[in-house]
């Protein structure tokens, strides 16, 4: 689905990502771990369209999308979430989710002086799928809220309901979870398993929880100083030496706490 | 009580009816202003250049249409030539976006830089207007000159003081309360609008929404040319076309903006009427309005006047660094397209 080969990107002197060469397979719940600052939303980032890369390739399908700009990118089908929240501060929280699906007819001028019928029904339905993933994210009540005013949780699941909003091929997930609480984050788990089993998206997801990830991620990936460290099932990555070293640290039960 | 009305009457003569029309003039100046910086994120000084070319383009339609002998009998004839004129002056946006600013955008050049950039296409367009139509001021109002006479006006309520409405005055407040509310309902309620609200709000997620980044500033343009046309020609129709008073015109514009709370078009509005009526009323000579409302004992000597018209420029000057210094952000800050 994704081939990423030998991608660099470097600010200045740092090699934030460094040479890294990975694949995402169509359908996997990839996950992507790694030290703070070892390059993972950055990778995001390129791959994304936000800056191009220093060196190296993405290709989307067979078709090189190096360096495409994020809204091409959107078109075939790439969506992701940031690791800071982001949103449409001045809109409402419904609005802002209503903003996702671009190129609809009430986005051609002319449509909305000729067409009127056709985008108020185009709005409804928009409306519509709003409510629903606002339902599903518990969030109905702050529908018309200003997104600016939610709190950081509330954020980052209107980030993930973003991805709701169309149906993407691929979705990378930057830390959807940090911050949110354990029963919504387990509805969260829930919501990406069924939307990659019964959707068939294919998902990249970075988290820090290790629990989270083993119980979603087949394969995960590992990332130290920018390039991949290694690969392979939750279990194998928790039993590598490499691994043990530069991220997850011998003290397993720490992670419990 | 005869007095007083004297008195109200006079101050609506030099005050309420001047200030609604030149308030009117720089809202939509101020609009125009803030729509750039809401969605391109710089301070266009070009702005009233635009406006002066915008008038310009008027008043060769308006020529044209005169040439084939149309008229509007009553109105003036500019306002029929208005939307031709909006259209070569959106046009021209649109070139000077596609070979200068979308050069430095797609360098991803900071925003200071554009407003260099911005004083450069002020010096250009500033050029091109002396060629076209040369430096000489230009009167192309035509129709019937007011809508109230003051001679009638005394005639009809029997008062010492005349009330003069302009039919550019009137026509000035209409036109613009028609634009602006259009301008609302287009950020507001069409989702072209909302997508450059969401723009404008937050650029890199705008993007990542799958947002054409041409595409809204493509038609930033068009509505900014549309605005600087129409505030320019109906500047030009209510005082005089004069090339050069447009520099001029960007320093209350620019107050009116920035007073209002630069990016936001509520504030761009009220900014351009409180702009224009301080400036009236720090010039207006009060004698005869005292000399009304106050006993003939008390009745001044001198012109009772805050500022001489000379000073004019010097009060949105003034608003503008009190409100720098006092509220940066403005009166409506927080809030943007
Ligand atoms: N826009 C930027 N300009 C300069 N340096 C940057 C920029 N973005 C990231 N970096 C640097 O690149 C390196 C990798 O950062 P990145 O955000 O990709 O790490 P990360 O793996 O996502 O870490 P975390 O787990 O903390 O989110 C860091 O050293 C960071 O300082
Ligand atoms: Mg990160």
């Amino acid at each position: 689905m994704i081939l990423i080969d030998t991608l660099s990107k470097s600010f200045g002197g740092i090699k934030a990502v460094n040479q890294a060469s990975l694949t995402i397979k169509k359908g996997s719940i990839t996950g992507l771990i790694g030290p703070n600052g070892a390059g993972k939303t950055t990778l995001f980032n390129v791959i994304a369209g936000v800056y191009p890369p220093s060196d190296g390739h993405v290709f989307l399908e067979d078709e090189e999308v190096t360096g495409l700009p994020p809204h091409e990118l959107f078109k075939k089908g790439v969506m992701r979430t940031f690791q800071i929240a982001q949103e449409f501060s001045s809109l409402t929280v419904r609005e802002n989710l209503m903003m996702v699906p671009a190129n609809q007819s009430g986005e051609r001028l002319l449509d909305t002086w000729f067409r009127p019928a056709r985008i108020s029904m185009e709005e409804k339905g928009l409306t519509q799928k709003a409510n629903e993933v606002l339902d599903f994210l518990q969030l109905r009540e702050l529908a018309d809220e200003l997104a600016g005013n939610l709190s950081g949780g509330q954020k980052k699941l209107l980030e993930l309901g973003r991805t709701m909003m169309v149906e993407p091929k691929i979705v990378f997930l930057d830390e959807v979870g940090a911050g949110v609480n354990r029963t919504l984050l387990q509805t969260i788990g829930d919501s990406i398993l069924r939307l990659n089993q019964e959707m068939g998206y294919t998902f990249c997801m970075i988290e820090h929880d290790m629990e989270f990830i083993s119980k979603l991620c087949e394969p995960v990936i590992v990332m130290a100083e920018g390039s991949v460290l290694a690969q392979g099932s939750a279990s194998e990555i928790k039993a590598n030496n490499a691994v043990i070293e530069a991220y997850l640290g011998t003290g397993q039960k720490n992670r419990k706490l | 009580m005869i007095d007083f009305l004297n008195a109200l009457t006079l101050l609506a003569n030099y005050i309420i009816v001047p200030g609604l029309a030149y308030g009117s003039q720089l809202a939509l100046g101020a609009l125009g202003v803030t729509m750039v910086y809401a969605v391109l994120r710089f301070s266009n000084f070009a702005h009233g250049e635009l406006m002066s070319f915008g008038a310009m383009c008027t008043i060769l339609c308006t020529w044209a249409l005169q040439s084939f002998g149309i008229s509007l009998t009553i109105l003036p004839t500019a306002l029929l030539a208005i939307p031709a004129a909006a259209l070569i002056t959106v046009l021209y946006c649109i070139i000077i976006n596609y070979f200068v600013y979308e050069h430095y955008r797609e360098k991803k050049i900071d925003t200071n830089t554009y407003f260099i950039v911005s004083i450069g296409v002020l010096f250009f367009t500033a050029g091109l207007i002396r060629l076209v139509i040369g430096p000489k001021d230009q009167n192309f109002s035509d129709g019937v000159r007011f809508i109230l006479k003051a001679r009638d006006f005394k005639a009809m309520t029997g008062l010492n003081e005349g009330l003069a409405i302009k039919t550019t005055q009137g026509m000035t407040v209409v036109v613009t309360l028609i634009l602006v509310a259009f301008v609302f309902w287009f950020l507001n309620r069409t989702r072209t609008g909302k997508s450059m609200r969401a723009y404008s709000d937050n650029e890199d997620l705008a993007l990542l929404s799958g947002i054409n980044p041409k595409k809204v500033i493509l038609i930033t343009w068009i509505i900014t040319g549309i605005l600087a046309t129409v505030a320019g020609a109906l500047y030009g129709l209510d005082k005089i076309y004069k090339p050069f008073t447009f520099m001029y015109l960007v320093l209350p514009v620019f107050a009116s903006a920035i007073l209002g709370g630069v990016g936001n078009p509520v504030g761009a509005v009220v900014g351009g009427y409180i702009i224009a009526f301080s400036e009236l009323i720090f010039t207006f000579a009060y004698k005869k309005f005292l000399f009304y409302i106050l006993p003939e004992s008390f009745s001044p000597d001198g012109l009772v006047q805050l500022l001489s018209t000379d000073y004019k420029i010097a009060v949105s000057f003034l608003i503008l660094v009190i409100v720098l210094l006092i509220k940066p952000t403005g009166i409506f800050s927080g809030k943007t397209i």
